[in-house]
């Protein structure tokens, strides 16, 4: 093979190869993107339904009960504005308390009850996740904008 | 008074950098031999000066000046010295101030072992580090001063975060940083001989024991971080994909790339002009990843404010930094060359595709850590990109990685036959292969699970570690094989050929507990009472209670748990619930038991309220994790096996000519090695 045709093969297949990278990326982005979702949106029926998304907020204070079984719990996220109920079966991280930050992942399911695969609190005292301070900070606003208007995006 | 003399040192180092900055680079392009001779000396000062700083603040640390905001903030007097020196870096001012004090050291080494080197190409790359230097010192002296007072003192320290109270802690970020701030010699490498047009396989030869020991930092550093996420964050995983985890992982997978392509460069003159484009974009990532840190952009563990006066400084530097060496890349590469032609089946060939796909994996992992924060910027709302994406492109991308890192120490140079090849390594992939179909039929009765489980991930795993021993061993055949003394010609091979099997090898390791640990573990969370036993993967836990003990600044509630197997006692454990004094911050403290095959683990969750003295606990078994960071230890060993290679230490004789190309005529005054000599192989 003369050299310039050897470049043109070299070339077409870092294309393809390219080509194929970007395919894997963006079906991997696809099916492991978790949106985040404020407790006013998930009201709002902004939030989908049989797919897995994460909500932010606050754990509402008195709202932590616990089963028999000591493992299943449950308890509410609010954004101050309305809130939402979670179930979450597992050990929960040290820094989850109530009137805390906390940011949880998992599914609707009919039962209006969000069943969270995973709790996140952060590693911090002092510090709240991201999320939880959007979701609260839209949350005042909605509050201010007075109860009638939706959740402002 | 001693803190501002720490303030006023940086001051002075920064004037020093300055003038190192511009001198030593103008002279070189002058051919001015003062401006040029500068550079050593103030390679030298700088590191005292900055030496000077961060000894101040230590001092104050030590010492519980509590008038120093920063020490007010992150220290404590209750906290054990160790951690008080710890806490140096435990916070944002004082990392950086770490950054530029490794950098200092770095710069200063360059200085010192570089006798050999022509004038002109130290003074750039001393000039380079410099201007580097000048950013930082700047960034501290302007946003982030950990001298600042505060007046009047606080009594008494907020108290570092209680997860960075711990051994590993105090080694993990200076080792990281080495190797963060290591790759920055690279790419002042990189840029001088893109400044001096000369890019050959000396300059290869030179750069690649500095990167190659940047690497085994960075990577020793990971692996304590990965290692100390394993027993301190108390829910036993290794790596969580965290943006900050990600932030070093991408530099590290670049620079691997860089090594490899550096050899390329050095023993046949090929893929210069990439390989000057990896070293940027390492030393690229190396700084994205501080600012990813620092800045607080990214949620994590690690990332201490939200300050966005400093994310833009970080930012705007970042900017400065990879637009002006890609443009510096862009005017000048070309002149560089491309370097000796190869076929499509050669090690150059195999080292290229490898190469390709370091890149793309890096390529990956920055499109899934930056994706959320792009998304955010672009008003479509917040989300989060989970482990199984970087799963799921990362699996895919490392099969043929590792296929053709077995290969490539086995193909020649230049041209390889394809059946030659085949024939070579047939019995070896076949032998791997059948090896990894049978093992996993075995492996649950061995780790003495409830089943056997054959899954096709561990297969593929074994699969791929098996092949990469095999075709070592294949290697090692063909180079010891021969007449005469065994130990002659064992002794006959380079030490960086040892290097490169040892860090291969590492691989393996690695593969092997990764995959072991993914396909076996046992997770058990449970409510357990005084006295209640749980079963996992053939060990009997028992759950004795839990006694309170005080800590030096904290008080614990330890668990006492026994293990038995077959009715034999194994061990006792003892996971510990520590409440920080200070900080009020709760801290799980897991127990773990290490062995060769596997980890016992246990730690406690939280107390069951309206029960007698219950807990819930977490007990887990992991099979073969120890394997994971023994891999990371082969990899980092052989990288220093390789820089210990005679080779880059007679370089009087190693000057050698191959493909250099000079786009200006360098005057000949300058340069003081002598040519000529073969290549070593």
């Amino acid at each position: 093979m003369k050299p310039r045709q050897k470049r043109a093969v070299f070339i077409v297949l870092a294309i393809i190869a390219v080509g194929l990278a970007v395919g894997l990326v963006l079906n991997a982005l696809k099916d492991n993107v978790s949106l985040y979702f404020t407790p006013t949106q998930v009201y709002n029926k902004e939030a989908p339904q049989g797919r897995s998304f994460r909500i932010g907020g606050l754990v509402e204070e008195g709202s932590v009960k616990r089963e028999k079984d000591g493992l299943t719990v449950h308890f509410m996220i609010t954004d101050l504005h309305k809130n939402l109920p979670v179930v979450y079966k597992g050990i929960l991280p040290d820094l989850f308390k109530e009137g805390k930050g906390v940011v949880a992942q998992g599914k609707m399911e009919a039962d209006g009850v969000m069943h969270a695969s995973e709790v996140l609190a952060k590693h911090d005292e002092n510090y709240m996740p991201p999320e939880a301070a959007d979701a609260l900070k839209k949350a005042q606003a909605a509050n201010a904008a007075s109860a009638v208007a939706p959740a402002a995006k | 008074m001693i803190p501002e003399l720490g303030h006023f040192s940086l001051i002075v180092a920064l004037c020093l950098a300055i003038v190192l900055g511009v001198l030593p680079i103008l002279g070189a392009a002058r051919n001015n031999r003062v401006f040029m001779g500068v550079a050593r000396p103030l390679a030298y000062g700088q590191l005292v000066f900055v030496g000077l700083a961060f000894a101040t603040l230590a001092n104050a640390f030590l010492g519980n000046d509590f008038s120093v905001l920063y020490v007010a903030q992150h220290s404590n007097s209750q906290l054990p010295a160790q951690y008080r020196f710890a806490a140096i870096w435990g916070g944002h001012e004082g990392s950086l101030l770490l950054w530029a004090l490794l950098l200092s050291i770095w710069t200063a080494a360059v200085a010192m072992f570089s006798r050999h080197l022509p004038e002109e190409m130290v003074a750039r790359v001393l000039g380079v580090m410099g201007l580097i230097s000048v950013g930082f010192i700047l960034f501290m002296l302007f946003t982030s001063s950990p001298f600042e007072r505060l007046l009047p003192a606080a009594a008494d320290g907020r108290d570092l975060n209680p997860l960075l109270q711990d051994p590993g802690l105090v080694i993990h970020p200076p080792m990281l940083y080495m190797g963060y701030v290591g790759f920055s010699v690279a790419y002042a490498f990189a840029i001088s001989a893109l400044l001096g047009g000369k890019l050959d396989a000396t300059w290869a030869r030179w750069s690649r024991p500095w990167t190659t020991v940047a690497w085994v930092f960075m990577t020793i550093g990971i692996a304590l971080g990965s290692g100390w996420a394993y027993y301190e964050l108390g829910w036993g995983g290794w790596w969580f994909c965290d943006p900050v985890e990600n932030a070093s992982f991408m530099p590290w997978l670049l620079g691997t790339a860089l090594i490899h392509s550096l050899a390329v460069t050095e023993k046949r003159g090929a893929f210069k002009s990439w390989t000057v484009l990896l070293a940027i974009a390492a030393f690229s990532l190396s700084l994205l990843g501080t600012f990813l840190v620092r800045s607080g952009v990214l949620t994590s563990v690690h990332s201490f404010a939200a300050d966005p006066k400093r994310g833009i400084f970080i930012l705007s530097f970042l900017v400065l930094v990879i637009g002006a060496s890609l443009l510096l890349f862009a005017w000048r590469a070309p002149k560089v060359g491309l370097g000796g032609k190869f076929d499509f089946v050669s090690r150059e060939s195999l080292l290229l595709s490898n190469n390709v796909l370091l890149s793309v994996a890096a390529a990956s992992v920055f499109i899934g850590t930056l994706y959320p924060l792009f998304m955010d910027a672009l008003g479509y709302g917040k989300l989060s990109v989970g482990p199984p994406y970087f799963e799921a492109v990362f699996v895919p991308l490392m099969m043929p990685m590792v296929f053709m890192m077995g290969l490539g120490p086995l193909a020649r140079w230049k041209k390889m036959a394809v059946p030659d090849l085949a024939r070579r390594v047939q019995w070896g992939f076949a032998s791997a292969l059948v090896l990894a179909l049978l093992l996993p039929l075995v492996m649950g009765r061995f780790l003495s699970l409830e089943s056997n489980k054959w899954s096709p991930m561990i297969v593929l795993g074994l699969l791929m570690a098996f092949w990469i021993i095999a075709s070592l061993v294949i290697s090692l055949r063909q180079r010891w094989a021969g007449q005469g003394a065994f130990m002659v010609r064992v002794r006959k091979q380079s030490l960086s050929y040892y290097g490169m099997q040892l860090a291969h090898l590492g691989v393996a390791l690695f593969i092997i507990g990764v995959t072991l640990v993914k396909g076996y573990e046992t997770e058990r969370d449970v409510r357990m009472n005084v006295g209640d036993t749980v079963m996992a993967g053939g060990y009997e836990f028992r759950f004795n209670g839990v006694t309170e003990t005080q800590g030096p600044n904290y008080v614990a509630g330890v668990g006492h748990v026994t293990v038995n197997k077959d009715g034999k006692l194994v061990g006792e454990l003892t996971p510990e619930k520590r409440q920080y004094n200070v900080s009020g911050m709760p801290l799980t403290e897991a127990a773990i038991q290490t062995g060769v095959f596997r980890d016992l683990y246990v730690s406690l969750g939280e107390q069951i309220p309206e029960s007698e003295g219950a807990w819930a606990v977490r007990v887990y078994i992991k099979p073969f994790i120890d394997w994971i960071w023994a891999g990371c230890l082969f990899m980092a060993l052989g990288g220093i096996l390789a820089v210990s290679d005679r080779r880059y230490r007679i370089h009087k004789k190693a000057g050698a000519k191959m493909n250099a190309v000079e786009i200006q005529p360098v005057p000949q005054s300058a340069i003081r090695t002598p040519q000529s000599q073969g290549q070593a192989s």
